[in-house]
């Protein structure tokens, strides 16, 4: 690994030199607080934000995309014939992307290269990009990221880490992404590596200190899906849900979508748009029949998918970073360590 | 690697009305790109996605047997959106199939088996490809004894007619027909529903008899108990799982139940499996 210091002037004029051979992501500001988007030419990521509303899962992930076209102009020779809609997957780099919002984009890669297929859209985005972390110095009251498999510093699904010590960013260049970033930036200035360790440890045990909160879930693993599913919680978690599924999108770690056509004139596309488990139109059959139709099942599905079935399926943790969107945006103040901390403690009456 | 989300794009070469209501249709298609049949290689019990521009995707088991070369088949029941146009198409249109999606009929642990098949209604589809599959010559030796419960509403509700009119002259199957009632003076076959005729002429378990069991959930509801009765242990009781499905593969995220994906794992589970999740199907 290496280990560079970058003042702060220096990021700037870094920053100008990537967007010649990446398309950049970061946080910026709007009118609804931080989200993670493309910058245009004159734009730097806004690397003081504490929270962004969504995280950087939309660069991969987008909200709505375009898969397959087609004609209907049967004149055309390949008329109802689909193909797959182009996109741009030249290099890209998301600059300030939470450690644990990385981690979840490893969580999504879970999902779609499940062994057997491989979704496209998806793994090609992933391909290209570099993610350059901020080390989340002063954690916001509901994160709970320490508790989660990864933290505030966690370095295991980024390219670079930077962290800042207020008048300079020291970078830890993890893989060789990172380190082709760092030279298109010229990030190549060696840092003082005994110095620098030292100051990024203790900045690092400062930030995990000051996660207060944390949930426990090392015994859900043994308890079984049914018995969980079957336990009485279900009812008082679901009561104040309004089944909105702001959770669901707002989560980092959040995958399910629908496929929808739209047509117009001869034109028609296949798109995919990011779906909710709240609503129930995600499981209702065409012969009206609903698997999923009472709300509490609904509530259920999600904080099971989460905590239990991601958990046994993949023996990799639990479905959830701990960023604390879920908890902070809720309407009706559901809360996911309240949820998981029961199941944890939960014992099958004899 | 191919994208899976790209269908392999078929011609219509046949629309047969499949029940004296219209509601069903069987589509016969075939592949504009020859080597397209080849990819599409499947096994009895497998689904796929019906593909068409503008309108959407339907999961459909395949009703065509592996052993019939040059086409494939499906039988479906209009309900919703994408079927309605469907059975609004005509012969020559083109459109698309993804697939073959799912696990099938677990035909590796079946071999030197006796098969009950128990089927109700629209759900004889992948039924009807598995018997077709398992008479071929060449694949009969591998099989013992077959019985056939097969039951709907009335005479006209009965898919595949022709065939089980054939099938039940056959000495290597045992067909039993039977429709919940009808004014025919002339029905030769069984009347009644399907769990109480199951009761009366399926085969009692021994180690050697898997019951592979499609239907509606009242007639899987009441053919439970029935071979619960005559011996068949939850392994060998197979059924066949719908749920609303989209991408077909494993990631869309509705079709669970529990941890399993019904497009993915599924559809094709064993009670024994399906006891041990929840049961949201």
């Amino acid at each position: 690994m290496n280990l560079v210091k970058i003042d702060k002037n220096g990021f700037k004029q870094g920053i100008d030199r990537a967007r010649k051979e990446y398309r950049l992501f970061g946080p910026a500001k709007g009118k609804e607080g931080h989200t993670i988007r493309h910058l245009d030419t004159d734009e730097y990521p806004d690397m003081t934000y504490n929270d962004s509303v969504l995280s950087a899962k939309s660069v991969l992930f987008p909200q709505t995309e375009k898969m397959l076209y087609t004609t209907f102009d049967e004149s055309e020779p390949d008329h109802h014939i689909m193909k797959r809609a182009q996109a741009d997957y030249s290099p890209q780099a998301v600059v300030g992307i939470k450690p644990f919002d990385a981690k979840a984009l490893e969580i999504l890669h879970l999902n779609f290269d499940n062994g057997d297929y491989r979704d496209p859209y998806f793994c090609d985005a992933l391909e290209a990009t570099t993610l350059v972390g901020i080390a989340v110095n002063s954690p916001g009251s509901c994160d709970f990221s320490t508790s989660t498999g990864t933290g505030p510093f966690d370095e295991s699904a980024l390219d670079i880490l930077l962290v800042d010590t207020g008048d300079q960013y020291y970078a830890k260049i993890i893989t060789d992404k990172g380190q082709s970033f760092a030279e298109t930036c010229g990030f190549e200035e060696a840092a003082d590596e005994k110095a620098a360790t030292d100051e990024i440890n203790a900045l690092k045990e400062k930030a995990e200190n000051a996660v207060t909160s944390e949930i426990q879930y090392e015994n859900i693993a043994e308890k079984s899906i049914v018995e969980l599913y079957n336990a009485p919680l279900w009812d008082d978690i679901a009561f104040s849900c309004i089944n909105c599924g702001t959770c669901t999108f707002v989560c980092p770690t959040c995958w399910c979508f629908d496929i929808q056509d739209e047509s117009k004139g001869n034109s028609c596309t296949r798109m995919r748009n990011w779906d909710t488990c709240m609503s129930p139109l995600f499981t209702l059959h065409a012969s009206g029949h609903n698997p999923r139709g009472e709300k509490t099942s609904r509530v259920r599905q999600r904080f099971m998918h989460k905590l239990k079935y991601f958990l046994d399926k993949y023996d990799q943790g639990i479905m959830c970073v701990g960023c604390g969107r879920c908890v902070k945006q809720c309407p009706v103040n559901i809360d996911i360590r309240e949820v998981c901390n029961k199941l944890n403690a939960y014992e099958e009456k004899a | 690697m191919e994208n899976p989300y790209l269908p392999y794009p078929v011609r219509i070469e046949d629309i047969e009305i499949a029940t004296e209501d219209k509601s069903l249709k069987t589509f016969t298609f075939v592949f504009l790109n020859k080597e397209d049949e080849k990819k599409f290689s499947y096994k009895a019990g497998q689904f796929a996605e019906l593909s068409i521009p503008g309108q959407g995707e339907i999961p459909i088991g395949i009703a065509s047997s592996p052993t019939e070369k040059g086409f494939v088949k499906f039988t479906v029941f209009k309900t919703g959106v994408v079927t309605t146009f469907l059975h609004n198409m005509k012969v020559g249109d083109i459109m698309g199939i993804r697939g073959p999606l799912g696990n099938w009929y677990p035909w590796e642990s079946l071999e030197n088996k006796n098969i009950l098949i128990v089927g109700g209604g629209f759900a004889f589809t992948t039924l009807r490809s598995s018997i077709i599959y398992m008479l071929d010559p060449e694949n009969r030796s591998g099989f013992k004894d077959i019985h056939v419960v097969y039951g709907a509403r009335s005479p006209g509700m009965l898919l595949y007619r022709d065939e089980l009119v054939q099938w039940e002259k056959r000495d290597d199957i045992n067909m039993h027909i039977t429709v919940d009632s009808t004014d025919d003076p002339d029905w030769k076959y069984h009347t009644g529903f399907v769990p109480q005729i199951s009761e009366e002429v399926a085969p009692k378990a021994t180690e050697d008899t898997y019951a592979i069991v499609c239907g509606p959930p009242i007639m899987i509801k009441f053919t439970q108990p029935v071979l619960e009765k005559l011996g068949y242990k939850e392994n060998q009781i197979i059924m066949s799982l719908e749920n609303r499905m989209k991408c077909g593969i494993g990631m869309c995220g509705r079709c669970n139940i529990g941890k399993e994906l019904v497009c993915k794992d599924g559809p094709v589970f064993t009670l024994d499996r399906l006891n041990r999740t929840p049961k949201e199907y």
